[in-house]
């Protein structure tokens, strides 16, 4: 039976609780987050140690596992400033106008999240493909997307954007008008109440979103493949690489390289995490 | 000018001419690229999906390794959206309820799934339970499969879904407080009857919305999945595995036949999505501004 004295003799509570099942729950979260993430985290990490510095910087700056990177990283940088600006006007316009059918364009934005990425990869495909709805009236113009990293471009963007309009959204729906008053009977027009007023209080929830929406791109997978062509140092993404050695059970290989995606994730949390901070700190201090 | 005077400052904000056909123009703009980035694509999965006939369609879902991965989908959800569930509910009690240290920490190691890679993600459990692995010569010992087997595809999908309940609960239950839990316990109710009769109905459409994030990513994960499953047909497949073995095969109407049912999986998770927001208020929430850290 779970009483006070349970919680107080836990001896990581900093704060007592007259609530019970402190140590059931913290017990059950600890060790399902070992069990699923913590150590199966750690076997990947170790078997990157195990191959010693040398194999491993070896195996991740391989000619074709750096092109890799720059096809992965620079499609993905790509994306990000592509969501952005997408997930920017679809904030502003859900957060500050109405219009018939505003609902159902709020629950759409969200279709990324919830449409599989292997299906939103062949629809794409299909799209943009030389015959496709969208690609025959590009492929006259020479712009072929499909097998190209326009093509990737497009998957990667497609799956970011709906992090930038969900991080900015409630931003902006939170603004106090009152801000923008004072800035308009002070005589600023339009576009220095954007920029001046709105932009600074946007900015960090834009960029995190952005963040995320580059991060997800450069470990997205399912929709990519299928529109990248993978051709080996031109539109071979990491991840797609990482799959293709352990078809060739280069198990160590395989490893090395997640390795360098863990490093590159852990990073950008790492970054959010202090936007996040430098947030909060910056809020509190000016109430 | 006095008349300047008497002018409010919400008239200084009514927008102009210039203003209103601006917003107009930008409204446009958004509805214009979202058909286009976002709605164009699922129209094409149906078209393609029926562009040989209804019969055609009909008979590209009602074959075997079709049916077998659409069950093998269910099967992996059904065990893996209840286990996030009580993760997502044990995680959240312990968060809002308690102060205790590295709490902070946890927030973030709970997020860990969002930010790797899925392919990363499948290969963690290849590096446990595979042959190479960790735990693999015990197990291929004991003739126990978990790579290339079911048991691999739910720990894969496990993982992915892994934050979901507990990122819509944590900012929810904080927001709400524990006044009402402490006053059942002062009066003399226990745990268990505290956290049915009270936590549970607050919670219950917060719960529910993250349950539906959990079960749609769950039905539709290919990358961690993929690289676990093996892709043997009709046993280890599921159904966007099968999309993409068809695709592969060029057999592109089964494929977007069975990617048909895929996308109208998404479209349901959609409309729960906004009803539960709309009869609720609850709503996601991207960021834990809420969560005292």
């Amino acid at each position: 039976m779970p009483t006070k004295k349970a919680n107080k003799s836990w001896s990581l509570v900093t704060r007592s609780s007259p609530l019970p099942g402190f140590r059931l729950s913290i017990g059950f979260t600890m060790t399902y987050l070992a069990v699923i993430v913590l150590i199966p985290l750690a076997a990947i990490i170790q078997h990157g140690a195990r191959l010693g510095f040398g194999a491993f910087l070896h195996t991740v700056t391989a000619p074709r596992v750096l092109a890799s990177y720059r096809v992965t990283l620079g499609c993905a940088a790509v994306a990000a400033l592509l969501s952005a600006l997408f997930g920017m006007l679809l904030a502003w316009v859900l957060a500050r106008y109405s219009f018939p059918g505003k609902r159902i364009v709020d629950a759409i934005v969200d279709l990324p999240f919830a449409l599989p990425t292997a299906v939103a990869g062949i629809s794409l495909t299909a799209l943009y493909a030389e015959n496709g709805w969208i690609g025959r009236f590009l492929e006259p113009h020479g712009i072929h997307v499909a097998f190209t990293p326009i093509g990737i471009v497009m998957a990667m963007s497609f799956v970011g954007f709906p992090f930038v309009v969900r991080s900015v959204q409630p931003v902006l729906e939170d603004l106090d008008p009152a801000m923008e008053e004072a800035a308009a009977s002070l005589g600023a027009n339009v576009w220095q109440r954007f920029l001046r007023v709105i932009v600074p209080v946007a900015f960090p929830a834009l960029l995190t979103g952005t963040a995320l929406a580059f991060a997800r791109a450069a470990g997205e997978y399912g929709s990519v493949i299928f529109i990248a062509g993978n051709m080996p140092m031109k539109t071979e993404i990491t991840a797609l690489l990482i799959v293709t050695k352990l078809e060739e059970y280069d198990y160590s290989g395989a490893a090395a390289i997640a390795g360098a995606m863990l490093a590159l994730s852990f990073t950008i949390m790492l970054a959010v995490n202090l936007l996040h901070w430098w947030v909060q700190r910056r809020e509190g201090k000016r109430v | 000018m006095s008349g300047h005077r008497a002018i409010s400052t919400s008239a200084m904000l009514r927008p102009s001419t210039a203003q209103k056909a601006g917003r107009v123009a930008l409204i446009l703009l958004a509805l214009l690229l979202l058909s286009g980035f976002l709605v164009l694509p699922v129209i094409a999965v149906f078209t393609q999906a029926l562009s040989q006939g209804w019969k055609m369609y009909r008979d590209s879902i009602h074959q075997e390794d079709v049916l077998s991965a659409l069950r093998l989908t269910g099967l992996v959800a059904c065990i893996a959206v209840p286990l996030n569930m009580a993760f997502g509910i044990a995680a959240s009690w312990a968060i809002t309820r308690f102060e205790f240290l590295g709490k902070s920490l946890l927030i973030t190691l709970i997020d860990i799934p969002l930010a790797v890679s899925p392919v990363v993600a499948g290969l963690m459990y290849v590096e446990v339970f595979g042959l190479h692995g960790w735990l693999g010569p015990w197990l291929s010992e004991h003739n126990l499969h978990v790579i290339f087997a079911v048991p691999g595809i739910v720990l894969a999908t496990v993982f992915v879904t892994f934050p979901f309940v507990a990122r819509e609960l944590i900012p929810f239950m904080q927001a709400q407080g524990s006044d009402e839990e402490v006053a059942a316990v002062v009066l003399g109710a226990n745990g268990w009857s505290v956290f049915w009769r009270i936590t549970l109905p607050n919670i219950k459409w917060a719960l529910l919305y993250g349950t539906i994030l959990a079960a749609s990513r769950s039905i539709g994960e290919f990358g961690a999945v993929s690289v676990v499953s093996g892709h043997i047909r009709g046993q280890t497949t599921t159904l966007p595995l099968e999309v993409e073995m068809l695709y592969n095969e060029y057999n592109f109407t089964a494929a977007f036949a069975a990617a048909s049912l895929l996308t109208l999986a998404a479209i349901v998770t959609l409309i729960l999505k906004k009803l539960i927001e709309m009869t609720s208020g609850v709503h996601r929430h991207m960021d834990e501004k809420e969560v005292e850290s």
